[in-house]
C-alpha cells in the first residue's frame, strides 16, 4: 500500500499523523518554555534570545511554516477522526459510560480546540503584536537597545501583557489545559507510534506526567512572577 | 432481593427501540445476571408478553456470545469477567439496572439486546489466519518458540471475540480485537511469512467495517473479560508502520 | 438391515494406510463440481469444512451461532492427546490406542481407535503450524502434562484454554477458505431437517434464526458435526444452546443412533445452587490431586460449618472405599460414590447434593502459597460462582453431565447407514466406547475433520456423477420443508400455559433421576412412562410466544426440547436393553459386591444401533458386534 495514502486514509495512518505532529509540537512547547524562562535571568538575556530568533531570517520562516503545518495536520486529523469516531458510535449509553477512560482522554478535542484558539490569540499578541490587549499598549513600538542596536523589548511586552489580569488568566487557563492535554497526549503519542511495550510502559507514563506538570509549572510561573512583582 | 430493570427493547434492526421498565420477581443473589434474565423471561412469558432476546451460550465466560451493557459498562461491574460470570450479589436490593445492547455502528442491533458482530468475522477473513494446508505441516517440534514469546502470544490469543472492547470505546474502535490477533501471529515464527500482508489487510477490513480510531482512552482494556492489554494495540501500531515501511 | 462397519482387513497397524490406498479418489478438476454441506463449526465441523474447501470442493457451512467461532469445543480446558512421545516416557501410537480402548471399557471399535491414535500426531503438527500457542518449555519445545487414564505425559495444552485455542485455529483455517471463496458460511442458520433422496442424504432444510425464513440446500453429501446431546438433562456443562436437533432429525430420516445411553458424568463440578440454575461449571479434575473428598458421617452435621466438624465425624469415603486410588479414583467411580453418599442423606450444601473437596490438609502440608500457585485460577472461578473462599472453607462439588459417547452410528469411513450422510466428532458414536478419557474429545474432533473425512468423503463422491445432485424443487425437499414448517406451526399454535423451560427442567429431572449416574430396570421403566406423558402434555400445553417470522428464542428452544423428549425415550430404552454395566453406563443390577461395574462381554460386546420406525412404533435395535483382533478384554479394577 502506498505510504502516503495509508497515512491520510486509514485510521492508523491518521493516528500516526496525529502522534507525529504532536511529537514535534511537544518539542516546540518544551523549547518555547525553556526560552521563555530566561525572563528570570533579566531583560538583557531574554531580549538577546528574542533577537537571536528574529534574526534567523529564512530559517525562522522555515521553522514557522513547519510548525504551522504540524498544527494544521494535528487539528485536521483530530477533526476528521473525531467526526469518524462519532459516526462509529452514534448512540450514548443511558446507563453512563466511559468506563476506565480518563477525563483528559475523553476531552482531547475540546482541550485541543481551546488551546488552538489561545495560540491564535497568543500569536496575534506577541508575534504579530496586533492590538489585542485589553488596555491600550502598542507592543510594536516597545523597543530597547541591546549591544547598541535597537531591538524589540520582549521583556517589557511580557510584563505589560501579563499585568492585565484577564490576559494572564486566559494564558494560565490555556497552558493548564495544554498540560492536561499532554498528560494524556504524551503517553498516547508513544502508543500510537507503537513505541510502547511492557518494559517501557511505566517510564513512558511517568515521563508524560512529569513533562506535562513541568510545562504547566514552567509556563504558569511567568505570569505569576509578573503578578507577584518578581519580574517587573 | 428484587431489582428494577430498564431494558432496551427493539423488535428488529429496522424498527426504532426504546427502554421498558420491568420489576423482577424475587431473586436469589447467587443467580448469574443471565439467570436473572431467564427468570424475568419466564415471568414475561407466563404473563403473555414476549421475552427479552439476549445472546448467550456457554455461560462460563469463554464462547464470547454474551454481550449486554449493564449500567453503562459492557459485561457488568467487575473486571475480567463476561456478563455470564456476573452475579446478582454485585447489586443491591431495590437497585435500578439499565441494560442496553452494545452500541456501535458496525454492530447493528438485531433484536432487543442482540447485536450482529459479523464485522469481526469479516476482519478475521481478511487475514486472521496462517495459510497452511491441512497435512502440509512439519513436525510440531521442528520450530522452537521461545517460551516468553509463546506466553505473550497466548495472552493475546485469549481474546474471545465478544466485542466488549468496541462497545466500551467512545469511538467504537476495534483496535484491541484486531491487535490481539495480529500480535499473536506476529509473535510466533509461524506467522512471519504473512506478517505484513496480514496486518495491512486486517486494518483495511477494520476501517471498511466502520470502526472508529483508537484514542488510547483505555476503556477497552478496562472491560475486556480476558484482560487483553493495551500493549497489543501499541504492537499493532508498530506492526502496521513496519508493514507500510517494508512496502508489504 | 445389516450394519456394515467397513473395517478394512489386514493387520491393525496397516488398516488405515491400506484403506487410504483403496479409497476412490475424485480428480482435482472434478472436485469443484461437488457441493458438500457441513453443519456445525466446532472442532470437527470447522476443520472438516476448511479442509474440504482446501481440497477444492464447494462447501457450505451452517451454524446457529452468530459466528463460526463460538461452538462449545471452545470450553474444553485440559488438553489434547497425541502419541508424540516427546517426553521419551514410553508413549507410542499403540499405547495411546490401548489406553483409549481400555478407558472406553472395551466398547469401541479397535480399528477406529487405532486410526485415531495414528493421526493424533498429525493433529498437533497441524495446530502448531496454524499458530496455536501451545505451552512451551524454556528450550522452546512443546510442553506436556499428564492426564487421567494414562501413565505417560502426552497431553498438549494451552493454559486452561486448549479447546478455545484449537477451535480458533480451526476457525482461522475456515476464515481462510471463506475468504478464498471455497466455503460459504451461513451463520444464525439452524438445520431443522435432513433431505433424503432415493435413500441418500442430499440436502438439508435450514431456518434463518434472524428472519425465520426457511430455506432448502442441496448437496452431493451432508456432513453433520453438531456435537453431543447432554442437554437432554437440562443441567449440564454443555453450552445452553447445544442441542440434538440436527442428529435427531437425521435419525428420524433413517440414520441409526448408536449407543444413546452412553453418557459421561464428570465428578468435579460446582453443585446446583438453586432452582433458577441454567448451567453447571466444571472444575478441573486436577484438583483431586491435592484435595480430599468427604461428607459428614452423621446426617445432622450436614448443615453445620464444615470447619466445625471434627476429624472423627468425617467420612473420607473415596479413601475408605478405594484405598489404593483414593481421591484419584476414575470419573465414573467417583461420581457414583458421591451420588451414593448423597442418596444416604449425607450430602452437603443448600440442596443436599454436594460433597466437600477439602484443601485444608494440602494447605497445612504445602502452605497456602503453593496451593495458590497450583490451583489459583480454579479457586478464583469457584469464588466467582459461589462467593466462597475455598482456602478457608472446603469446596463443594457434585457430578454433572458433560459428554455423550453415543451418537449417530457411522462406519469406518464415518458415513452413517444413510449413504452420503457423514457424522463427525461428538455427534457420532465411534471412538470412545462407553467412557471417554480426558483430552480425547479434542483429539477425536480434529482427527475426524482434518484427517479422516477428507479421504473418506472422496470415496463416496467418486461414485456420484458430477452435477447429479438433485435440485431443491425435488419433492423430497418440499416434503422436508413442509415437515419443518409443520413442527414450527404446531409449537406456536399450542398456546398453552407452561413455558418451554419448565418442561425442559422436568424432563431433565426425570433423566437425571432414572437415566443418570446409576440406572436400574424399575427406574428406566418408570422414565419410559413419565417421558411420553410429559411429551404429550408438552404438545398440548406449551406456551411459545412470538412469531415464526422473527428472531424467536422461545421457538428455537421449543423445537430442541421437543426433540429431547424423543431422544430421552430412546436413551432410556437403550439403557434398559443394555443389561450390563460398562463405562458411563452403570446398571445397579450388574455390579460386583464391592460396587464395581460388571460388564457382560458374552452378551453385550456390541454396538446397539437404533433405527427409527415411525412416530407410533418402537425403534428397532440393530447390533454391530465388536470384534477384538488385537487386544484382550479385561476387567478394569481400581482397588
Amino acid at each position: 500500500m502506498n505510504i502516503l495514502r495509508a497515512l491520510f486514509q486509514t485510521t492508523l495512518g491518521r493516528k500516526y499523523l496525529m502522534a507525529g505532529s504532536g511529537l514535534i509540537l511537544f518539542g516546540f512547547v518544551v523549547g518555547h518554555m525553556v526560552g521563555n524562562l530566561q525572563i528570570f535571568l533579566g531583560p538583557a538575556v531574554l531580549n538577546r534570545y528574542a533577537h537571536f530568533l528574529q534574526s534567523l531570517g529564512e530559517l525562522l520562516w522555515v521553522v514557522r511554516l513547519v510548525l504551522l503545518a504540524m498544527v494544521g495536520l494535528h487539528i485536521g486529523a483530530a477533526i476528521l477522526l473525531t467526526l469518524e469516531n462519532r459516526r462509529a458510535r452514534p448512540l450514548a449509553y443511558e446507563g453512563g459510560g466511559a468506563y476506565g477512560a480518563s477525563l483528559a482522554s475523553r476531552t482531547m478535542i475540546y482541550t485541543g480546540l481551546i488551546i488552538a484558539a489561545f495560540v491564535v490569540y497568543h500569536l496575534l499578541h506577541f508575534t504579530v503584536r496586533a492590538p489585542v490587549d485589553l488596555t491600550p499598549h502598542d507592543l510594536a513600538t516597545m523597543k530597547t537597545t541591546l549591544d547598541g542596536k535597537e531591538v524589540h523589548d520582549v521583556y517589557r511586552m511580557v510584563v505589560v501583557g501579563f499585568q492585565q489580569p484577564l490576559v494572564a488568566a486566559f494564558y494560565i487557563v490555556a497552558v493548564s489545559l495544554l498540560s492536561f492535554h499532554l498528560g494524556h497526549g504524551v503517553a498516547a503519542m508513544f502508543q500510537s507510534l507503537g513505541l510502547r511495550n511492557r518494559a517501557w510502559n511505566p517510564a513512558i507514563q511517568r515521563f508524560g506526567q512529569v513533562a506535562s506538570w513541568a510545562l504547566a509549572i514552567g509556563y504558569v510561573s511567568i505570569p505569576l512572577a509578573v503578578w507577584l512583582g518578581l519580574v517587573k | 432481593m428484587k431489582v428494577r430493570l430498564k431494558i432496551w427493547r427493539q423488535p428488529n434492526a429496522a424498527a426504532p427501540g426504546r427502554f421498558e421498565t420491568y420489576d423482577t420477581p424475587d431473586l436469589n443473589p447467587n443467580m448469574s445476571f443471565l439467570e436473572m434474565l431467564d427468570v424475568v423471561n419466564e415471568d414475561l412469558t407466563a404473563r403473555g408478553q414476549e421475552p427479552v432476546a439476549f445472546d448467550h451460550d456457554c455461560r462460563e465466560g469463554i464462547c464470547g456470545t454474551c454481550s449486554l451493557v449493564i449500567n453503562g459498562k459492557p459485561h457488568g461491574p467487575h473486571r475480567g469477567v463476561a456478563t455470564c460470570q456476573t452475579y446478582m450479589r454485585s447489586f443491591k436490593d431495590g437497585d435500578t439496572i439499565v441494560v442496553e445492547p452494545f452500541r456501535a455502528r458496525p454492530f447493528p442491533v438485531i433484536k432487543d439486546l442482540i447485536v450482529s458482530r459479523k464485522a469481526f468475522d469479516k476482519i478475521m477473513q481478511a487475514g486472521g489466519f496462517i495459510s497452511v494446508r491441512t497435512g502440509a505441516a512439519p513436525d510440531a517440534n521442528s520450530l522452537p518458540v521461545p517460551k516468553p514469546a509463546a506466553d505473550e502470544a497466548m495472552d493475546a490469543a485469549a481474546c474471545i471475540g465478544c466485542g466488549a472492547c468496541v462497545a466500551a470505546c467512545k469511538n467504537a474502535s476495534a483496535m484491541l480485537f484486531v491487535s490481539a490477533k495480529v500480535s499473536q501471529f506476529a509473535l510466533l515464527p509461524q506467522g512471519q511469512p504473512e506478517r505484513e500482508r496480514r496486518v495491512l489487510r486486517m486494518v483495511q477490513a477494520m476501517d471498511e467495517a466502520g470502526f472508529g480510531a483508537c484514542t488510547v482512552t483505555g476503556s477497552c482494556e478496562a472491560v475486556c473479560p480476558k484482560n487483553i492489554s493495551l500493549d497489543f494495540i501499541a504492537r499493532l501500531n508498530r506492526e502496521y508502520a513496519r508493514a507500510l515501511l517494508k512496502g508489504g | 438391515m445389516k450394519l456394515q462397519s467397513n473395517i478394512p482387513s489386514g493387520p491393525l497397524a496397516q488398516k488405515w494406510d491400506k484403506h487410504r490406498f483403496e479409497l476412490k479418489l475424485v480428480n482435482p478438476a472434478n472436485k469443484r463440481k461437488y457441493e458438500v454441506i457441513v453443519v456445525g463449526a466446532g472442532l470437527a465441523g470447522a476443520s472438516a469444512a476448511a479442509t474440504l474447501g482446501e481440497l477444492g470442493y464447494r462447501v457450505k457451512n451452517f451454524v446457529y451461532h452468530d459466528s463460526p467461532r463460538r461452538a462449545h469445543s471452545i470450553a474444553a480446558q485440559g488438553g489434547i492427546n497425541a502419541a508424540k512421545n516427546y517426553q521419551n516416557d514410553g508413549d507410542s501410537v499403540y499405547r495411546l490406542f490401548y489406553d483409549t480402548i481400555k478407558g472406553g471399557d472395551f466398547r469401541a471399535r479397535e480399528a477406529n481407535v487405532y486410526r485415531l491414535a495414528q493421526v493424533s500426531v498429525n493433529i498437533v503438527d497441524q495446530c502448531v503450524a496454524q499458530g496455536v500457542p501451545f505451552a512451551r518449555e524454556y528450550g522452546g519445545l512443546l510442553d506436556n502434562r499428564s492426564f487421567g487414564g494414562a501413565q505417560v505425559s502426552r497431553t498438549f495444552y494451552a493454559r486452561g484454554q486448549t479447546g478455545q485455542q484449537l477451535l480458533l485455529g480451526a476457525y482461522s483455517a475456515l476464515c481462510k477458505e471463506i475468504a478464498a471463496g471455497s466455503v460459504q458460511s451461513f451463520t444464525h442458520s439452524e438445520m431443522l431437517d435432513l433431505v433424503v433422496v432415493d435413500g441418500q442424504a442430499k440436502g438439508i432444510i435450514v431456518r434463518d434464526l434472524i428472519t425465520g425464513k426457511i430455506s432448502r440446500h442441496s448437496a452431493d453429501a451432508v456432513v453433520l458435526a453438531t456435537g453431543g446431546y447432554g442437554n437432554v438433562f437440562n443441567l449440564s456443562t454443555y453450552a445452553r444452546n447445544s442441542n440434538a436437533t440436527a442428529i435427531w432429525r437425521a435419525y428420524k430420516r433413517g440414520a441409526c443412533f448408536g449407543n444413546p445411553c452412553y453418557t459421561q458424568i464428570h465428578p468435579t463440578c460446582i453443585p446446583v445452587s438453586g432452582d433458577y440454575q441454567s448451567k453447571l461449571t466444571l472444575m478441573s479434575e486436577s484438583l483431586r490431586n491435592d484435595g480430599r473428598i468427604w461428607v459428614p458421617k452423621k446426617k445432622e452435621d450436614c448443615r453445620k460449618d464444615p470447619n466445625s466438624i471434627p476429624e472423627e465425624d468425617r467420612d473420607y469415603y473415596l479413601e475408605r472405599l478405594y484405598p489404593s486410588f483414593g481421591n484419584l479414583a476414575p470419573r465414573d467411580i467417583s461420581s457414583r460414590a458421591a451420588k451414593r453418599v448423597c442418596d444416604e442423606g449425607r450430602g452437603v450444601g443448600e440442596s443436599g447434593l454436594g460433597v466437600y473437596l477439602d484443601f485444608a490438609d494440602a494447605i497445612k502440608r504445602l502452605g497456602e502459597q503453593k496451593v495458590r500457585e497450583r490451583y489459583g485460577n480454579l479457586f478464583d472461578i469457584y469464588h466467582e460462582i459461589t462467593n466462597e473462599n475455598a482456602y478457608r472453607t472446603p469446596m463443594r462439588i457434585f457430578p454433572a453431565v458433560h459428554y455423550t459417547m453415543g451418537g449417530l452410528w457411522v462406519d469406518y469411513n464415518l458415513m452413517s447407514n444413510l449413504p452420503g450422510l457423514f457424522v463427525l466428532g461428538e455427534a457420532n458414536f465411534s471412538d470412545h466406547g462407553a467412557n471417554r478419557l480426558g483430552a480425547s474429545a479434542l483429539m477425536q474432533g480434529l482427527a475426524d475433520g482434518y484427517f479422516v473425512i477428507p479421504y473418506t468423503i472422496g470415496n463416496y463422491l467418486a461414485a456420484q456423477k458430477p452435477g447429479s445432485c438433485p435440485k431443491t424443487d425435488h419433492p423430497a425437499f418440499k416434503e422436508a420443508e413442509e415437515n419443518v414448517v409443520g413442527i414450527i406451526r404446531r409449537l406456536l399454535q399450542a398456546r398453552g400455559k407452561r413455558t418451554v423451560h419448565s418442561f425442559h427442567k422436568e424432563l431433565g429431572r426425570i433423566m437425571w433421576d432414572h437415566c443418570g449416574m446409576a440406572r436400574n430396570e424399575a427406574g428406566l421403566k418408570r422414565a419410559l412412562e413419565l417421558i411420553p406423558a410429559l411429551r404429550e402434555e408438552f404438545w398440548h400445553s406449551v406456551n411459545v410466544p412470538g412469531s415464526e417470522a422473527d428472531l424467536n428464542q422461545s421457538l428455537e428452544r421449543a423445537g430442541r426440547v421437543a426433540d429431547y423428549f424423543e431422544l430421552a425415550e430412546l436413551m432410556c430404552r437403550d439403557a434398559l436393553e443394555r443389561r450390563e454395566s460398562c463405562g458411563g453406563h452403570f446398571r445397579e443390577e450388574f455390579q460386583f459386591p464391592d460396587g464395581e461395574a460388571k460388564r457382560d462381554d458374552e452378551n453385550f460386546a456390541h454396538v446397539a444401533a437404533w433405527e427409527y420406525q415411525g412416530p407410533d412404533k418402537p425403534p428397532v435395535r440393530h447390533v454391530e458386534p465388536l470384534v477384538y483382533e488385537e487386544v484382550k478384554m479385561t476387567t478394569r479394577s481400581y482397588k
